[in-house]
């Protein structure tokens, strides 16, 4: 067994990358069909007001423009249904394809013009005249709620998580700690502008959706129930995908348009996003002010944590409805012993484009909010940062520790983690104290330069379920057949990685599907970072099964017993002696049912991965710029499939993180007009702004809700960004608690100082 | 507006001719009208450099450039970059270096790179940084792309 190669636990290349190195990626853009129209969404360029009239006439007099469809034309289609958390309250606030008679936000889709080509079908949306009266933008959530519609407030619903007697704990409080903050309005902007074809085959009356991504299953049954058709009717083919992070492959009014218009005209009809489109209509996210407080004991023990929060939903409830709010309600006590609690989450709508989930929904807004929480705890009772964080840790001993809260269908259990082990780790790898000590004679020196750290719980692995058919081909390849997705993340190097090992081939003769409706009845996708951990123990009881059934059949052949038998780099030998083998390849061409296996991986509870961030920011206090020096992150995923991939998942999302501390809000004046509608307003951390980043990826604690002990890696790059950078510029300016607002502009930043 | 121009792109040595409105970009026509769907469009203003191309030997946005004005110059795109099956230098290092996730950003950044280090290969990291910095990615955080490009610059310098 000795000479076998394993791949789990290295940091092998990429199977992705060798097409997308040579330009042979297939985007949404790349894909075309032969005598496809082109769709143009017009957008309603008015924030609030009744949509009178609509005048499609000189468009639709343009040579090449074949239709304009309004409302009326549309009428059938039902409001865009929920994927998560759907509260039944929230379903009149669901959003139409196209607008009716109210407009909602610039950018509602109110018509769609169908043209030969992209140039005239935008060429003809502007030939489309909208008659709006305005009404009164609602642009703040905080505002008391006002109507929505007839007898419908402002205010679709209020989440409350609790536990345990809060108000005793802030009657015995020593001393009451209060913060009142807001996070800003950003989200996942992928490189990648959303896009989607359809095609409707007559011969084999399938409707057929190229560029999905995501959830691609939940959208195919989606769609068929939108449109009224069958779901074997309907399939999704999801190619490349440029960037995910919780925007990208959600139903949005446009993927339904498409696929209506492909039946109705019996035409391949292709929409690519623009990019100002996709800063007013894809899913912002994010927005939320909380007033948040802590009853503490003399030490600095909390004793309870209440927050009274208040989230922007923008116009309309999309598919995530609930989630962000409730994510942010469950998952803010963090690693910390938090006796008693309670959230109350104003669930607000605003006349701003709709939201949905970003990386590390709800936990880069509670993380904030809670590790600006424990900095004024630490000013108040007088220690250090680190010091009222190692008093309030939830100890090892305490795991799996129940918090007695749920989200997403499941109860929350932390299912292991060292916390405090994870805080020694980090404050070595920088040198905690020489640090401070720097820092310190840096500041005497009149240097505006401090240091911050923030703690987090990360959650993933959602189930219930994922499926994987594991296939030997002919050719020796092996084929897995997932329901997962693929957004960049490198899901077929890990999913091969694992099935590689279980199985006993090399992990490059191992192709994984993903996002194809057709190749598997059922699939979750890829989101709330559960791939590795729910498709990767699928491809593992999948893949031993396999070869299991490798084996059975090769003794027969082989004339010997299973038992001594194994399979090392897809040949079958005998285990630790040398005599005959046979490559797998030549075992499934003489069996004529082939070579395959199926199993599932169902899991009721998330897994929990726990992590630090420590940042050195030094401020500039002419210009109000923070310029981040020095930064560390280590987080335990419990194990690492591949280490490089998991450090990149967690780069990427420090610098997703940057943005939304530093940089990136969707701004609106006071009448609802979006003002951040370009990449030069909107503003992208580019290599400039970005840190040099050291990242220890961390085993201490493998779950224990899987045998290879997987939690996922997506998230914790993001989570507590915002938080840790607050921290840094606190200290730096020697002002605990100035940071209440994200992201710190150089413009806040003037005002702050 | 709709009236056609007749064209020639030279896309890696290959003359591909074609019709296009005068408004048309270098984008859309190296993509539509030349089949080379390798070079990626992820703003339309400027801005993220997902289009990049190298045009006589200087990188381009090609979202930013018509294609009547790139007509008879010399294009190149991410689809010439490999030598048959081997790839570029500086296509391996970002595969080495995992410079890429979702890989939409990728052709820009391949071709900005090898057009800078192509005029200047002895380019000092800082100057390299200020490069680098003028085109997006959203996944990788850059500093997989800019330890990529150190190390095919040195590559490249060997030559």
């Amino acid at each position: 067994m000795s000479a076998k190669q394993k791949f789990v636990g290295r940091s092998v290349p990429r199977l992705e990358d060798r097409p997308l190195l040579l330009g042979q990626g297939r985007f949404a853009a790349d894909i075309s069909f032969p005598g496809q129209w082109h769709m143009r969404v017009v957008r309603s360029d008015v924030a609030h007001g009744k949509l009178k009239s609509i005048d499609t006439s000189a468009a639709l007099k343009l040579s090449g423009v074949h239709a304009v469809w309004t409302h009326a034309d549309v009428v059938q289609i039902p409001p865009i249904p929920f994927r998560l958390t759907g509260l039944k309250q929230l379903e009149p606030y669901r959003q139409p394809v196209l607008a009716k008679d109210v407009v909602r936000y610039v950018g509602e889709p109110v018509a769609v013009v169908f043209a030969d080509n992209a140039y005239l079908a935008e060429d003809a949306a502007e030939l489309v005249a909208l008659s709006i009266e305005p009404r009164q933008a609602a642009m703040l959530a905080t505002e008391k709620p006002g109507t929505y519609a007839r007898e419908l407030t402002t205010e679709p619903g209020v989440l409350q998580k609790a536990y345990g007697d809060i108000d005793a704990a802030f009657r015995n409080a020593h001393a009451v700690v209060s913060l009142e903050l807001t996070i800003g309005r950003h989200s996942g902007v992928p490189l990648e502008t959303r896009g989607a074809i359809a095609r409707y085959d007559e011969a084999r009356d399938v409707l057929e959706l190229h560029g999905a991504a995501k959830v691609p299953h939940w959208n195919r049954d989606t769609i068929a129930h939108m449109l009224g058709r069958k779901k074997a009717s309907v399939q999704l083919y999801e190619g490349h995908v440029g960037g995910g992070f919780g925007v990208r492959g959600e139903i949005y009014p446009e993927d339904i348009l498409v696929c209506a218009a492909a039946l109705k005209f019996k035409r391949p009809i292709k929409w690519i996003e623009d990019r100002r489109e996709h800063l007013i209509a894809a899913n912002h996210s994010r927005e939320q002010h909380h007033r948040v407080r802590a009853a503490i004991d003399s030490q600095g023990h909390i004793l309870g944590i209440e927050d009274e929060f208040f989230h922007d939903n923008g116009a309309y409830m999309r598919t995530h409805a609930a989630t962000v709010p409730d994510l942010t309600a469950a998952m803010l006590p963090g690693p910390y012993r938090v006796p008693t609690y309670r959230a109350i989450g104003h669930i607000r709508l605003t006349n701003k484009t709709p939201c949905g989930t970003y990386r590390a929904p709800g936990r880069y807004e509670s993380t904030f909010v809670r590790e600006r929480l424990l900095d004024a705890i630490a000013a108040k009772v007088g220690v250090d940062k680190v010091e009222i964080r190692r008093r309030n840790l939830i100890g090892k001993s305490a795991m799996p520790y129940t918090l007695g809260l749920d989200t997403l269908g499941t109860q929350i259990v932390y299912d292991s983690g060292d916390y405090a082990l994870l805080l020694d780790k980090v404050l070595k790898a920088v040198g905690w104290t020489a640090l401070q000590r720097q820092l310190i004679e840096r500041r005497k020196t009149g240097e505006k330069v401090g240091v911050g750290v923030a703690m987090f719980v990360e959650k993933s692995g959602l189930g219930p379920f994922d499926t994987v058919r594991i296939e030997i081909k002919p050719d020796g390849i092996v084929e897995v057949i997932t329901g997962v997705a693929s957004i960049g993340q490198g899901v077929e190097t890990v999913i091969a990685q694992i099935c590689a090992d279980a199985l006993g081939v090399n992990y490059a003769n191992i192709r994984v599907i993903h996002g194809q409706t057709d190749r598997i009845a059922r699939g979750m996708g890829a989101f709330a970072s559960r791939v590795t951990v729910m498709c990767g123990e699928a491809t593992r009881l999948a893949a031993t099964k396999l070869r299991a059934r490798v084996l059975q059949a090769a003794a027969e052949q082989m004339q010997t017993r299973a038992d001594v038998l194994d399979i090392v780099n897809g040949e079958i030998v005998r285990a630790g002696a040398p005599g005959p083998s046979m490559p797998l390849a030549e075992l499934a061409r003489t069996l004529p049912e082939g070579l395959s296996a199926e199993d599932t991986f169902e899991s009721t509870h998330m897994v929990y991965p726990y992590g630090v961030h420590v940042a050195v920011a030094r401020v500039d206090a002419d210009t109000g710029n923070v310029a981040i020096e020095r930064y560390a992150i280590v987080y335990d995923i419990g194990k690492a499939v591949n280490p490089k991939l998991v450090e990149g998942q967690i780069a990427g999302g420090l610098a997703q993180g940057v943005g939304g501390a530093l940089l990136e809000e969707f701004r609106y004046d006071q009448n609802g007009e979006p003002l951040s509608v370009t990449f030069a307003d909107y503003l992208i951390p580019t290599a400039r702004e970005v840190p040099e980043v050291s990242i220890i990826v961390s085993e201490d604690a493998p779950s224990p809700l899987n045998p290879l002990g997987l939690k996922g890696a997506g998230e914790g790059g993001a989570n507590p960004v915002g938080a840790v950078i607050a921290s840094a510029i606190d200290d730096a300016l020697q002002r605990p608690g100035a940071v209440t607002l994200l992201p710190v502009t150089p413009q806040r930043l003037k005002a702050v100082m | 507006m709709n009236a056609r121009t007749a064209i020639t792109l030279s896309i890696n040595s290959r003359d591909h001719v074609i019709a296009v409105e005068p408004r048309r970009t270098l984008a859309d026509a190296i993509r539509e009208d030349c089949g080379q769907t390798g070079t990626h469009i992820g703003c339309e203003h400027g801005v993220c450099g997902a289009c990049t191309v190298i045009v006589d030997g200087e990188p381009v946005r090609s979202c930013l450039m018509f294609a009547v004005q790139a007509d008879g110059k010399k294009i190149r795109t991410v689809e010439g970059l490999a030598d048959g099956d081997k790839l570029h230098p500086m296509q391996q290092a970002f595969m080495d270096h995992h410079g890429l996730q979702c890989g939409f950003c990728t052709p820009g950044f391949l071709m900005l790179a090898v057009g800078v280090l192509e005029r200047e290969p002895d380019i000092s990291d800082d100057d390299l940084l200020d490069v680098l910095a003028s085109n997006l990615c959203r996944c990788t955080g850059y500093q997989n792309i800019i330890k990529a490009v150190r190390a095919a610059a040195k590559e490249m310098r060997k030559g």
